[in-house]
């Protein structure tokens, strides 16, 4: 038996039992490291042993690996762009906070898009990540360190956060379970802000079991993030019940259109089947405005990201760059000179596309306009969670691609969040679950919605599919 | 439908100094973006109240008290350069 194969469940059982140690369940994840990191490159950086903190009289000494947007103690916290090279933050996120009261082992900080400015975590200042599935692949992004650290072991749990689908799509492609919660049910001080309306953190697993355990830890109200909300938080266990029999569950039409993969459609459509069997009822529904979801997305989203990016200037934290004698030296020059040097393309892609949205003359017809456009998209799904528990659709339309193949093309990029984007235009919970894999072993995922603060509902029926099925039981074997 | 112009002016409103390589591939870049977002021109959306938030989020007050933070000290010592307490940068006023 491989230790971290396992699940944290089962680790936990086996610690309760005596039978191994928290320190023994993190060599097996340093050994796996050592082994596999230099293929995958899971990792922007990995925790100083000497920060290493193991502590076998907590509830929960799990090895996790942390997206590299959030910020720990003193240690290297990088959104791995270089113009946040050598920042170490001086307090942790909450999630940290919480997650080192709980004992979780923090192994180190995850590999990202830039900013999590993508989809494919090519951007990432440290260089791709590869899917462990197939090296020659993206793990999707911005979250695939996260979820390629867990997908290769590397790591039994995951955090990543998702603005768009970022950590739904490369939970799809990487074969692992992602929750991206509600808006407002996990807090985000302490993560480096994208787009503040969407962002929200959430857990990468395994299964379900490991999910609901994850959030019952990272979730809730903090004073910190004033857009967290005051509302009691289950105990998500309780909602690993197997049984899914008369809810309603809607099939959006529009999610299954022509130009999706073949093999994910029928993979999905087999596992609504699946839930079918168990009692659940099918609809067709309609979701009329998703094909506006994505251009909605980008005009939203990079409004948001130009306004939050602009702290990147030299003067605080960070990279402060002065230009060149030749050149005057003022203020400004320092904030161009830092900001060209510090980010990406893809960062002042969007940085720049950001900006014109919001500036004079075309912000009613961007930005306005994409808040416009947002409010449809909710009301759709408002209209259909009047009659139904849960939508389910593909999380992706592909499975995953290989690197380089989209690097060029910023528009084909963009479109591979298309299924995920909209759940958090609505701010609304959504998971992505394994569910098959196409003929070349890549594996395929399916999305589950449900009302605001149903997460509930995400892991029942989740649950009941994972008590039938046994895709989540796969494992790379690297 | 944008210009080289237009990318110099929206690069220097974000204050980011373009190399002249970059001009090009963002002038494309920007303008094949701009180009997929005018699908949403065929919405009607005259009738429909814009969402910045999804949540009714209000506006949130604690007691005016003070409460322990990081402290001056800790708070400016991963900038680049300090001074007096102070973060120290480039000239301002000419």
């Amino acid at each position: 038996m491989k230790l971290n194969h396992l699940t944290a469940h089962e680790i936990l059982e086996l610690i309760a039992k005596k039978e191994y140690t928290a320190k023994d369940i993190y060599q097996s994840v340093h050994y796996q490291i050592e082994k596999t990191e230099k293929e995958v490159h899971a990792y922007a950086n990995l925790t100083e042993p000497a920060s290493l903190s193991i502590d076998e009289n907590k509830s929960f000494p799990i090895p996790i690996a942390i997206k590299d947007n959030m910020c720990i103690l003193d240690q290297e916290t990088t959104c791995s762009s270089n113009i946040l090279k050598g920042f170490k933050p001086s307090y942790d996120a909450t999630v940290i906070q919480k997650l080192k009261d709980s004992g979780a082992i923090i192994v180190g900080h995850a590999n990202m898009d830039e900013f999590a400015f993508g989809s494919s975590t090519e951007t990432s200042c440290y260089g791709p990540t590869h899917n462990p599935w197939n090296l020659d692949c993206v793990p999707g992004g911005s979250s695939g360190g996260s979820t390629a650290a867990v997908a290769s072991n590397q790591a039994i749990w995951a955090i990543g956060s998702d603005t768009g689908g970022s950590i739904r799509q490369p939970a799809a492609f990487c074969g692992v379970v992602g929750l991206k919660p509600t808006y407002g049910r996990v807090s985000r001080y302490g993560l480096i802000a994208f787009a503040s309306s969407l962002d929200q953190i959430g857990p990468i697993t395994k299964d379900i079991k490991d999910s609901a355990l994850l959030m019952n830890i990272i979730a809730g109200h903090d004073p910190k993030d004033s857009t967290s909300i005051n509302r009691t938080v289950p105990d998500y266990t309780n909602s690993l019940v197997n049984d899914v029999n008369g809810l309603r569950i809607g099939i959006p039409k529009e999610y299954f259109i022509d130009g999706i993969d073949a093999e994910v459609k029928q993979a999905v459509l087999d596992a609504i089947e699946t839930l079918k069997e168990r009692g659940a009822t099918l609809k067709e529904v309609s979701l009329p405005h998703t094909e506006y979801a994505v251009a909605t997305y980008y005009i939203i989203a990079t409004s948001e990201a130009s306004s939050n990016l602009a702290r990147f200037d030299g003067v605080q934290y960070g990279l402060r760059k002065i230009p060149a004698k030749s050149r005057k030296s003022s203020i400004v020059d320092m904030y161009e000179e830092t900001r060209a040097t510090g980010f990406g393309t893809e960062a002042k892609r969007r940085i720049m596309l950001g900006t014109y949205s919001l500036s004079s003359g075309y912000y009613d017809d961007y930005y306005l306009k994409g808040l416009k456009v947002r409010t449809l998209i909710k009301q759709d799904f408002d209209k259909v969670f009047k009659d139904f528990d849960a939508i389910i659709t593909p999380t992706t339309p592909t499975t995953a691609f290989k690197i380089g193949e989209k690097t060029s093309d910023p528009i084909s990029m963009y479109l591979s969040d298309i299924f995920t984007i909209s759940a958090n235009l609505s701010g609304i919970p959504a998971i992505s679950i394994p569910c098959g894999f196409s003929s070349n072993d890549l594996p395929i995922g399916m999305q589950i919605m449900a009302k605001p603060f149903d997460e509930e509902m995400l892991f029942r029926i989740g649950y009941t599919y994972q008590q039938i099925t046994d895709w989540h039981k796969k494992r790379v074997d690297l | 439908m944008i210009s080289k112009e237009d990318v110099l002016n929206i690069a220097s409103l974000s204050r980011i100094h373009l190399k002249d390589n970059e001009i090009d591939q963002l002038t494309k870049n920007l303008e094949d973006i701009l180009e997929y977002i005018t699908k949403l021109e065929n919405l009607d959306v005259s009738n429909v109240e814009p969402t910045s938030h999804v949540l009714a989020l209000e506006n949130v007050y604690r007691e005016d008290t003070v409460i322990p933070s990081l402290g001056q000290a800790n708070a400016i010592k991963i900038s680049a350069d300090i001074q007096n307490g102070s973060f120290k940068v480039p000239k301002v006023i000419e």
